[in-house]
């Protein structure tokens, strides 16, 4: 139904999900996306400025 | 009455040991240490921020049954916010896991600060995976019919089966989110107690 706006006119969800398999191991590639993003976002938090951080030295 | 026999009485010795423990400025903080200025430290606040939406549009969900939101577009809205929302609690939580996990946040007496943020994490997969099962579609037909071999494969089945809608359904919009409330309320108060675990760098702080 929404097909015709938003993130489905962008990437089209409409077919069986892509697998990525290694021997035992099956993931489908919508999870390993979102994976790889959770640790981009956890390297990005650790090496990112912070906002505002020069005018917190000691604030305790 | 004396202000002695005041004094015995429960609620004062209550209310005495709550705010020993807790203090009102400790409770509700206007500052932070300033190693908390750093991208690591909002994912926590970022789990409960989407938890609130969670539990929001769930309540909405809930008005007029379980498969209203199949044939209305206002439905399909909210099913998405409650899916989307679920989605950023998730990925938020990991990634405050890791955060919290690479620092060793049980450190300087905070063990009981990782157990419930750990039982959290159980309850809210189990709430997530009751949540996809009350669906009432083909993914949740599909996804109960795989997951009972595997629950009936340790016995639990007996009791917690997950081809019961009407089971299911109660557990997710009223156990599991109540159990997951209630750990992320206790897992916030001991983060008040015990403060924001520091870096390993920092000296204000011996670690346990």
């Amino acid at each position: 139904m929404a097909q015709g706006w938003g993130l489905g006119a962008l990437i089209n969800l409409d077919h069986y999900g892509h697998y990525i398999q290694w021997h035992v191991i099956q993931i489908s590639v919508a999870n390993l996306i979102v994976i790889i993003l959770m640790v981009a976002t956890f390297v990005a938090a650790l090496f990112a400025p912070f906002p505002g951080r020069r005018n917190r030295k000691g604030t305790k | 009455m004396s202000n002695a026999q005041i004094e015995r009485q429960w609620t004062s010795r209550l209310r005495h040991r709550v705010v020993d423990k807790l203090p009102p400025e400790r409770l509700l903080p206007d500052t932070q240490p300033a190693y908390v200025a750093s991208w690591i430290y909002v994912f926590g606040v970022t789990t409960m921020a989407a938890l609130g939406i969670v539990i929001l549009t769930g309540i909405i969900l809930a008005l007029d049954g379980p498969q209203w939101w199949h044939s209305s577009s206002l439905g399909h809205f909210v099913n998405s916010m409650h899916l989307w929302s679920v989605e950023i609690f998730f990925f938020a939580m990991v990634v405050h896991l890791w955060g919290k996990f690479s620092m060793a946040a049980w450190r300087g007496g905070r063990s009981m600060t990782w157990v419930t943020g750990g039982v959290t994490f159980l309850a809210s997969i189990l709430a997530g995976f009751t949540g996809y099962v009350s669906q009432t579609n083909f993914d949740s037909q599909w996804i109960s019919t795989q997951a009972k071999d595997g629950i009936n494969s340790t016995g639990g089945g007996a009791f917690f089966n997950v081809l019961n809608l009407g089971q299911m359904l109660m557990w997710h919009i009223v156990l599991l989110p109540l159990a997951a409330v209630v750990l992320t309320g206790l897992h916030v108060i001991m983060v008040r107690v015990k403060g924001v675990v520091p870096p390993f760098d920092d000296n204000a702080e011996v670690s346990a």
